[in-house]
């Protein structure tokens, strides 16, 4: 099987900015992907050159085995997208803009249409321009998934949405999933993609500066220790792998690199250990570091 | 916390946001009325000139019809008469100001975020209102100013600068008053125009009849009723001053009454499923673009009605008069003067028109920063295709509002010379002959969407210098080549006996070239530009 996404060098500039800086992305057939970085990092533009909306400058990107741009109007019957911000004809109804998208992508399944309509609770008879945020997101995901496409690709979609339908949200998603569906979703909900994601690829300033399973990424982040000793601590502070090295009489506090956590915790018992706290990085804190730092950094570390 | 506050730095954000635009309107409105003056001195030094112009305009309902009546023979009365339609663009300039910074605000949101902040619940209201009546004064001042300096006296002056202030303030008002009753920016502006479009036809009506009571009860009647530099009726001008009050006073309990982003008009629930037609590009751009043909035809099918009716007095006033019937008689008879006077009309129709194609061309743009247009050509329809769709009513529609208002001049006119079978297709074709230099401008509109996105206004720009070549070219003596600009300058006088299709075959050419530059270039570029 294809890879619906393959994106190596990818370089698109606007005037003096540097949106992408040579971006790699693979999402691989039937995963769900997930694609994050903060506010500007080039998400959206990303999107955009794989939809054949902007030309690339320089790099390969491939889109279910074709090209982008040049194959536009042959792959856009094979996905389907939703912005992170939908926006309606002021004058048309939620039901009217759903049909009308799918009729041009080719039709969409009606028995879907209705079960997505009832579960998302949207009210297909409202005009454009009464529906609230959500609810205007809530007409581009049912034209999106009421389709029958091979890949998803959603900007943000759930920008919006109450709790109750973030969880119709992902029940859906899931379901696409199972239904043999690839799905690239950017987003900024860390739930979401820890809940949802196979794999994701994380962006800053332009390029890639991580990808991988969650746990592989956090496999790369410190564990924070906190631990009550008998002796007098000694020997901890020269191991390699350990950070911000805190003492307080008998109790020390510390972060160590996952390939040091071994050593360290050997030294520990050495020194006898009355209470051990050990807390794995949270998914909050692999994000803020990457959204954070300087990428060069976080390459290094 | 008084209702009024905030009122300052929102005047200031309106004042921010239209530091280019306000200026250019209001200095290049209020310049215009001291260029005629200077060019009436010029032209007609002497009085018996003035007085044989003054007679032939009086006479001529077709510059009646357009200015409004003419009150004297001195300078100041000619010029007064000469800048009956600036009345009309600045009231539109007012109205659809106060619209601009009131509901489109609120429609895009905007207001939301000002409101809450430390915002009365007056301030958006009263800052747009104040902000345009302070423009309208200020174009009435430099207007004044230019007056006298060319040398017209300054209590005639300040007469006529004061009756433009104030109709411009009436309509400012009436923008602010429409802004309240529907939910959407363009239904404010639509029912803005449409009173505008009234009052106009009023005064028309009232100006050109032998009883002018109609023209009493247009806010676009009063300035000239004022006779400004023939005997200064100042108390004319408590009549849009109290037009002003009342408005102003059911303005705003209305806009206290209603919620945020909603209207007086509630909004209706409509249908679950799309319908048969709603299925593609072309099927949306109908939906998007099929009330703006309709209105535009009805509203022009009306005016044809009006201004067809009122033809056949153009030619019957020249009876008796044995001098101007000799004149007339050498280009044509009185029908030559009716036809003359039909052409006149269809021309600026023709101008609106270009109006209606730039506007259609140039929902593409708003379609696109307002992110309709990118879920669209994921769909698998081609990029060519969506912009064709929208094209095709830039092009369809001057067509169609051109067709309609010869059909209804054709029908009034030739019921009144009873020769309806002649005069229908003649008025008919008159009408579509302005087709192609309309469509030049839609055409350019699409050649900048495509090329220069960020710049695609620009065509309005464009549309408003041919207005002006057109209005000013022979006022301002301005060389052949200049007004050949214009494409409006190319179309043929087609109600006069000799005419040369070739230039309709060059523009339409022009135009649908520049539209297929358009085309091209939009498939090569990036989407959306913002």
């Amino acid at each position: 099987m294809e890879t619906p996404i393959e994106v190596s060098g990818l370089v698109k500039t606007f005037g003096r900015t540097r949106a992408l800086d040579g971006l790699d992305l693979t999402v691989r057939a039937g995963e769900v992907h997930g694609f994050l970085g903060p506010n500007g990092a080039g998400k959206s533009t990303t999107i955009r050159v794989l939809l054949g909306l902007l030309r690339p400058d320089a790099g390969a990107v491939r889109l279910l085995g074709g090209d982008p741009w040049r194959d536009a109007v042959a792959l856009h019957r094979r996905l389907a997208y939703v912005p992170g911000d939908v926006t309606l004809w002021p004058s048309l109804t939620g039901g009217e803009v759903i049909d009308l998208l799918g009729r041009m992508r080719g039709g969409l399944d009606p028995k879907r249409r209705a079960e997505l309509l009832e579960s998302f609770e949207l009210d297909p008879r409202k005009k454009g321009r009464a529906y609230s945020k959500g609810n205007r997101q809530k007409v581009g995901l049912v034209a999106a998934l009421a389709s029958d496409v091979e890949l998803l690709i959603l900007d943000e979609p759930t920008s919006g949405l109450d709790p109750l339908m973030e969880e119709v949200f992902q029940h859906w998603v899931r379901r696409a999933k199972q239904d043999g569906r690839t799905v690239l979703l950017s987003s900024h909900i860390l739930a979401e993609v820890e809940a949802l994601c196979d794999r994701v690829t994380i962006i800053r300033n332009g390029v890639a500066v991580e990808s991988g399973t969650l746990d592989e990424l956090r496999h790369l982040q410190r564990t924070s220790i906190e631990a009550e000793i008998v002796a007098p601590l000694d020997g901890l502070a020269d191991l390699p792998g350990v950070h911000d090295l805190r003492v307080d009489g008998n109790r020390v506090r510390f972060d160590v690199d996952s390939a040091a956590l071994e050593t360290a915790l050997r030294r520990l018992t050495e020194l006898g250990v009355r209470s051990l706290v050990s807390k794995p990085p949270t998914l909050e804190e692999l994000f803020l570091r990457h959204y954070e730092a300087d990428p060069t950094e976080v390459a290094a570390a | 916390m008084s209702t009024l506050t905030g009122t300052r730095h929102v005047a200031r954000l309106i004042l921010r946001r239209d530091r280019v635009l306000l200026p250019l309107w209001v200095l290049l409105l209020a310049v215009l009325p001291a260029t005629y003056a200077a060019s009436f001195f010029e032209l007609f030094p002497t009085e018996a000139e003035r007085a044989a112009y003054a007679a032939g305009t009086a006479r001529n309902p077709s510059i009646v019809a357009l200015l409004g009546p003419v009150y004297g023979d001195s300078i100041g009365a000619l010029t007064a008469q000469r800048s009956g339609f600036l009345l009309v663009i600045i009231a539109l300039a007012s109205l659809l100001t106060v619209i601009r910074h009131t509901r489109t605000e609120e429609e895009a949101g905007r207001r939301e975020l000002l409101g809450s902040t430390v915002l009365g619940r007056h301030a958006g209201l009263t800052a747009a209102l104040l902000v345009t009546y302070a423009a309208d004064l200020l174009l009435g001042l430099v207007t004044v100013a230019g007056l006298v300096a060319s040398g017209l006296p300054a209590a005639g002056s300040c007469a006529y600068g004061l009756a433009t202030v104030l109709t411009g303030i009436a309509f400012a008002t009436i923008g602010g008053l429409a802004a309240q009753l529907t939910e959407t920016a363009g239904g404010a502006r639509g029912i803005g125009i449409a009173a505008l479009g009234a009052a106009f036809g009023l005064r028309l009506v009232g100006d050109t009849a032998t009883h002018d009571w109609p023209s009493w009860l247009s806010p676009l009647g009063w300035a000239a009723r004022v006779r400004a530099y023939e005997g200064d009726r100042w108390w004319v001008l408590a009549l849009p001053l109290a037009a002003t009050v009342l408005l102003t006073t059911v303005a705003y309990p209305v806009s206290v009454r209603r919620d945020l982003g909603a209207g007086l008009l509630p909004p209706r629930l409509g249908p679950a499923t799309a319908g048969r037609a709603l299925s593609g590009a072309f099927g949306l751009a109908w939906r998007l673009h099929r009330g703006q043909i309709l209105w535009w035809s009805v509203g022009f099918g009306l005016l044809g009605l009006i201004l067809g009716g009122a033809a056949q007095a153009a030619g019957r006033s020249l009876e008796g008069n044995a001098q101007l019937e000799e004149i007339m008689a050498r280009i044509g008879g009185a029908s030559g003067l009716a036809d003359a006077y039909l052409g006149a009309t269809l021309s600026l129709a023709g101008l609106a028109a270009a109006g209606y194609g730039v506007q259609a061309a140039l929902r593409t743009r708003s379609e696109e920063t307002d992110g309709r247009a990118e879920p669209l050509l994921v769909t698998g329809t081609h990029r060519s295709t969506w912009l064709l769709s929208h094209v095709v009513f830039a092009l369809l529609g001057p067509v169609v509002v051109l067709a309609v208002t010869g059909l209804a001049i054709g029908l009034t006119y030739g019921l009144s010379v009873h020769d309806v079978p002649r005069e229908l297709p003649r008025m008919v074709g008159a009408g579509l002959a302005q087709v192609p230099a309309a469509w030049v401008l839609a055409g350019l509109a699409v050649l900048l969407y495509g090329l220069l996105p960020r710049l695609a206004s620009v065509a309005w720009a464009i549309l408003a210098v041919c207005v002006l070549l057109g209005q000013l070219g022979a006022v301002l003596k301005l060389s052949q080549w200049l007004l050949d600009v214009s494409p409006f300058t190319h179309t043929p006088q087609v109600l006069r006996p000799q005419w040369s299709a070739t230039p309709l075959w060059v523009l339409a050419a022009v135009a649908l070239v520049a539209a297929a530059a358009g085309l091209a270039a939009f498939r090569r570029r990036d989407v959306p530009v913002t």
